[in-house]
Parts: structure tokens; sequence; C-alpha cells
């Protein structure tokens, strides 16, 4: 098996694994690749020289880590600082970091359910639905969805909580007190970066006292909740609503401030 | 990389040379990120976007070069900075930097 079908197959599996390549100096197109399963870490392949393998390896996996993507330079023996080394030629290598897919979960099978699933697998997101009511969670109502759980919150939180990581969303869809409430609690206890409920301001007023009733009213916790869910783009039907959800999850991870760029000033892709 | 798999497979497994070029760096503003990726296979097939579609066309030919050469991958740059600016410069005014290589690995 070649080293680009170990990689495609890793990739596939959605195992973490990065990719160094030699994109200038001695050995173009030399690989290494570092992948990460079962806590076990596993160095493929070679630039050229042993010191450079080393070095690269113990780069790669840091990047890795990092799920970060850039440039890097080398003298030919693994020489971390280059621009040193007068007369001999550098070796510029590129790090690619393939993290698995960014998860959605969303709670409550219902009609914004569908195109809040659809919009999130267009953004590149693991999509996983989940409601307690067997009849309305069913792969064929959710085809978009990779996963369709049959479920309450609290166990989907107590086992599988702690895959939820910074780059993950959970939408809460249900407007349902029974569902909403250990969902919240489930979303709240996990690390999670977005965690949007649906409901109008009275609906989240309401759940606002029932979270305090079962304990649930830190002022650093409410702030993660983003409710009622989505930015205020004005739309109604379930697809615009799923846009105003995905683009408030953008926003929130790069920090912007959600305006028009023509309203705005300074450089736009940082 | 990961969107472009399937088609590279598919190539593949009709014996088709396939051609890989990736983002690998941005300098001023830059509509992909490092790491977006475009494949293309001896026909001309393309697979996957590196720019939003300022540098695609000159990317193919490159590709189809490096294919037809059958030597190693190489850098190629595409931006204001550059004398085929106008022929094939981002909208945006950033330079990009990308490695074009066969998938021979």
């Amino acid at each position: 098996m070649s080293l680009y079908e170990r990689f495609r197959d890793l990739v596939k599996r959605e195992v973490p694994v990065a990719l160094a390549t030699v994109i200038e100096g001695p050995g173009v197109g030399a690989k290494l690749m570092v992948s990460r399963e079962n806590e076990t870490e596993v160095v493929e392949g070679s630039l050229g020289h042993p010191e450079l393998d080393r070095v690269v390896a113990r780069d790669t996996a840091g990047e890795l880590e990092a799920g970060r993507t850039g440039v890097r330079h080398y003298g030919p023996e693994g020489q971390a600082t280059p621009e040193d080394l007068i007369d001999t030629p550098t070796v510029s290598v590129f790090i690619e970091s393939f993290s698995p897919p960014p998860q959605m979960w969303i709670f409550g099978a219902v009609d914004f359910t569908a195109a809040l699933g659809r919009v999130a697998k267009v953004l590149g997101y693991r999509v996983t639905v989940c409601d307690a009511r067997e009849i309305f969670a069913t792969k064929r109502r959710f085809p978009m969805a990779d996963e369709v759980v049959v479920s309450w919150p609290s166990p989907m939180f107590e086992n599988r909580g702690h895959t939820l990581g910074p780059r993950d969303a959970v939408c809460i869809l249900t407007h349902d007190p029974k569902f909403d409430v250990p969902a919240v609690q489930g979303a709240l206890a996990s690390k999670v970066g977005y965690i949007g409920v649906m409901g109008s301001r009275k609906t989240h007023a309401k759940r606002l006292e029932r979270l305090a009733e079962v304990g649930v009213n830190d002022p650093t916790d409410m702030a993660r909740l983003m409710s009622p869910i989505g930015l205020d783009l004005g739309g109604r039907t379930p697809e615009e609503t799923a846009v105003a959800i995905c683009a408030e999850i953008i926003a929130r991870r790069t920090g912007h401030s959600a305006t028009s760029l023509r309203d705005t000033s300074g450089s736009i892709h940082s | 990389m990961r969107e472009i798999i399937d088609d590279i497979d598919r190539w593949r497994a009709a014996g088709k040379s396939v051609a890989v070029a990736r983002v690998v760096k941005i300098e001023g503003s830059g509509p992909r990120d490092p790491g977006a990726a475009m494949a293309v296979n001896q026909d001309g097939e393309v697979a996957g976007s590196v720019s939003g579609g300022c540098v695609e066309g000159a990317v193919v030919s490159e590709a189809l070069a490096i294919i037809a050469d059958g030597g190693p991958g190489r850098m190629v740059s595409f931006g204001y900075s550059d004398d085929e600016a106008f022929a094939v410069g981002l909208t945006c005014g950033g330079t990009i930097r990308l490695f074009i290589e066969p998938l021979e690995w």
C-alpha cells in the first residue's frame, strides 16, 4: 500500500493525520506522515535524512495536535535555524493537518432540524440528530445526517459529551422543557464551542427559570447560551433560519461582528 | 484535500495520471487558506479549488505540464507582485503560493 493510500484511508476513517511535504530544497516532493490513533502516534515516510525526519516528525506531531497548517524551514540535516547555515540549501516543508470534521449535534427532530442539517453539511460538519421519540428520529426523515440517535439528552452527553470541543456546536431546537433543560445542562458540562437554543424571548425567559430551578444559573454558564438562536437576518423559513444559525456559529468562532463588510473597515480575511 | 479524495480515487481506478495543487501560503488578502486543494487528471478534469476562481485556469495548465513532464512537484505563485499579474492575478490583491505535484506517492 502506498503512502497516499494509507493517507486516504486514515482521512476517510477520520483519524487525525498530518502530512509533511518538502516543497523547496533538496528532495522536493518527499513526504512524512504522522497519525494518531488510539493514543498511539505513527510516523511513516521519509524526507531523506534521519535527523531531518526526527525533527520534522516532532514538529508535525505538534502541528497536528494544534490543528495547524503552514510552512517551516530546516537545514538539510534537520537544523532548526537554517538562516545560520551559510551556503547550505534550505529545506522548506509544508505541514498540513487533517483533523476530523467538527461535530454538530442537533436536538429535536423537527422541520428546522432537516434544514439546519443540510446547511451544516455544506459547511463540513459531521451532523448528529438526537431525539427521544423513535417515530420522529429516523434516518429516512434526516437523510443528510451522519447519524440519527434515539436518546434522551442526558445519556447522550454522559456517553459522548467528552468528544465535543471548541470547534463543535450543539443546537437545541426542541422548545420542550423536558428535553431542553437536560440538553442545556449536558452542553454546559461539555467543552463545546457553540450552544444555541431555539425559542422566542418569552420561551427563553421561561427556560432560564426552569434551569435555575435545577441549579443551573451560573452567569458564566448562562453567557455561553445563544438564545434566541441565530443572527437577526429577519428570515422566516426553516432554511433561512438554518443560515442565520450557521452564520452566528461562524461569527462566534471568528469573533467578527457579522455586519455588512460595506459598513466596516480593515482586513477582510483576518 | 479531504473533499477531493473520492474524485482522485475514481480517476486512479480508471488508470489516469493525477496532479494535486495545494495552497501553501497566502500573503495579503486571499480567498482560500493554506491546505485548499485542487486535483487535475491527464484529461484536464478538475476537482476542488484553490482560489475564488481567479487562478484555477492557470493551475490546470501547470498541472497538465507536470503530468506531461513526469518531473517532481514545483512551487507556483500568483499575485500582484508577479509579472503575470494582469493575466491571472487574484482579484483581492493578495499573493497565493501553491505547490503542484504529481500524485505518485
